[in-house]
């Protein structure tokens, strides 16, 4: 067995194994699904329409912005970097594997909602099947980006949780999921467009269920891309062996360099 | 015998810290090497720069002519690590790590090891859920599996129980017999005394002695305990004086001399209990250990 096949192997598990892991990639947005569908369809008719984009971006959002941050700071704090180091694992292993195996998860996750949404709430599945895997693999790609900055830069466990919370959270609230996009105050709705799921949610809307876009969703889908190649960019030049993370090459505040590619949606 | 490790002029500064300050030693092919020194006395800092953990701010380190800084994927070759402060993610198993680390080094996965180091009932249980000593085996197994050159052990032994200990003292003989280097940092001076060939005493990031063990501990005061216990206590007299004897007690029905030289001291009391008409039931004479002449060494840097 190889390295990278070893090593995504154990992080494949590690996934499931994980008490933590196991929640925040399968039980937390399938349990959010599910109450959601139940409750929100008979009080917002949009969500119906939103309800398979809208969770696949909550499940992305869950398993990738709130479930590898902590994992990679927890390491590096308990020293494991330092194992991993010395036995020869490079930073591009210990950043690249774990967003992987999130991928598969989310995947699942992804598969099970679209399967059985149509079932338990009558909603629509997607009319464009490629145009829904090109927004799945960007919104993929954006938040495991966004997420290993923010595992790399976050000085200890109780910051990570802080600045992965500071996305997630407006993005439940404003990505369009919950509230139309079109339904948003004009400046909260150019604001709400520095979030992926925002992103995420009009390339879903216009490239895999046949609705109209609210903004290009070609610049939807060019900017998640750039945000997470930005991202795995800026996480690869900040890693840091070091279990203080006081050694780096440059300064935390470049981490929010990955929201380039988002502001830059505002010119179009 | 070719050297497998060179230190020259090390030094090691954090901020205004001397952490090391010019150290230089040498440890040639299949010694056992061990650091000794207080906590701060510089041991982590020299073993950890010499592991490529950290960057040297003076002097030259190289391990099997590998420089650390320069070449650290060559290093990672050469040298085995069982580090003190490491852990392995919590839900690994040790059949998953060794797997995982072999396949970086390139090796097949030596489960065997974990069978040698009493881990193959464990080899599918996650390491959170080992005990602390089967921990720190299994992060000796994974240091060996590559068949390192050097290997690095920061306190091997600590928390491990008598038996663990007794085999892991036996596998860093085999290991040496198989000549492999070791390098061992350790607080446990007993433990140094028994297995490695030469020490270096660390005090405030600087040698205070090297050598080997009994070099170190001749090269003290020389004074020796002589415990004497007899059949009707004939000894038990406070006045009573031998030759060479600095000073004595009573303790537990045992007459304890301290003596510079042995030889006078043992003779004398054998004939004094002889004449008294009593009869010897111990007589034990303990050398100064490691332990004391190092006790011996900090103290006098402490008060110098």
């Amino acid at each position: 067995m190889n390295a990278f096949a070893a090593h995504f192997s154990f992080e494949f598990r590690a996934g499931v194994r994980n008490r933590m892991l196991l929640f925040l990639n399968y039980l937390f947005p399938l349990g959010l699904y599910l109450m959601l569908g139940f409750i929100l369809i008979g009080l917002n008719p949009f969500f119906l329409e939103v309800i398979i984009p809208g969770m696949v971006v909550i499940a992305a959002m869950a398993a990738y912005l709130l479930g590898v941050p902590e994992p990679l700071v927890g390491a590096r704090e308990a020293g494991i970097f330092r194992s991993f180091k010395i036995n020869g694992v490079p930073p591009s292993s210990i950043l690249i594997i774990p967003s992987l195996t999130t991928g598969v998860h989310t995947v699942i996750v992804a598969a099970i909602i679209t399967a059985t949404a149509p079932v338990l709430f009558d909603a629509p599945l997607p009319i464009n099947w490629m145009g829904f895997l090109v927004s799945l693999l960007a919104v993929i790609v954006a938040t495991a980006g966004m997420a290993v900055v923010i595992g790399v830069v976050s000085s200890n466990s109780r910051v990570v949780i802080l600045w992965s919370q500071l996305v997630f959270i407006p993005s439940m609230l404003l990505g369009g999921i919950m509230i139309p996009y079109s339904e948003l105050a004009t400046g909260v709705a150019k604001a709400s467009r520095l979030l992926p799921a925002t992103q995420a949610v009009n390339a879903f809307r216009a490239l895999a269920m046949g609705e109209i876009a609210d903004f290009d969703p070609w610049v939807s889908i060019g900017s998640l891309l750039a945000c997470g190649f930005v991202g795995f960019g800026l996480a690869m030049f900040l890693f840091s062996w070091d279990s203080h993370n006081t050694l780096r090459r440059g300064h935390p505040a470049l981490g929010f360099l990955v929201l380039l590619p988002l502001v830059s949606t505002l010119l179009f | 015998m070719a050297a497998a490790v060179e230190v020259t002029d090390f030094r090691k500064v954090y901020g205004d810290f001397v952490a090391v300050d010019g150290i230089s030693f040498g440890v040639e092919t299949g010694q056992i090497f061990g650091l000794l020194g207080p906590n701060g006395a510089g041991k982590t800092s020299t073993l950890e720069s010499l592991e490529g953990l950290r960057s040297p701010s003076g002097g030259t380190l190289r391990v099997v002519g590998v420089d650390p800084v320069k070449e650290p994927g060559k290093l990672r070759d050469v040298i085995g690590v069982q580090l003190q402060s490491a852990g392995l993610p919590e839900t690994i198993t040790p059949t998953e790590a060794m797997r995982l680390f072999c396949a970086y080094h390139r090796v097949a996965p030596r489960i065997d090891l974990l069978d040698r180091l009493g881990l193959i009932d464990k080899a599918d249980t996650q390491y959170v859920e080992l005990s602390g000593g089967q921990q720190r085996r299994l992060v000796l197994a994974l240091a060996i599996a590559h068949d390192p050159q050097v290997l690095f052990l920061d306190e091997p032994t600590a928390g491990l129980d008598v038996p663990a200990r007794a085999e892991l003292h036996r596998l860093v003989g085999e290991l040496r017999v198989s000549g492999t280097t070791i390098i061992l940092a350790t607080h446990d001076m007993a433990e140094a005394e028994e297995i490695a060939d030469r020490v270096a005493i660390l005090l405030s990031g600087e040698i205070a002695a090297i050598g080997t063990p009994r070099d170190i501990t001749a090269a003290g005061a020389g004074v020796t305990k002589v415990s004497v216990r007899t059949e009707k206590g004939s000894l038990a007299a406070s006045d009573i004086t031998f030759p060479a004897v600095q000073r004595h007690h009573w303790e537990d029905d045992y007459a304890i001399y301290f003596s510079t030289d042995i030889g006078p001291t043992v003779g004398a009391i054998i004939r004094f209990v002889e004449t008294n008409r009593d009869g010897l039931v111990d007589l034990r004479v303990e050398r100064p250990s490691l332990e004391d002449r190092f006790l011996e060494i900090a103290n006098t840097a402490g008060t110098s």
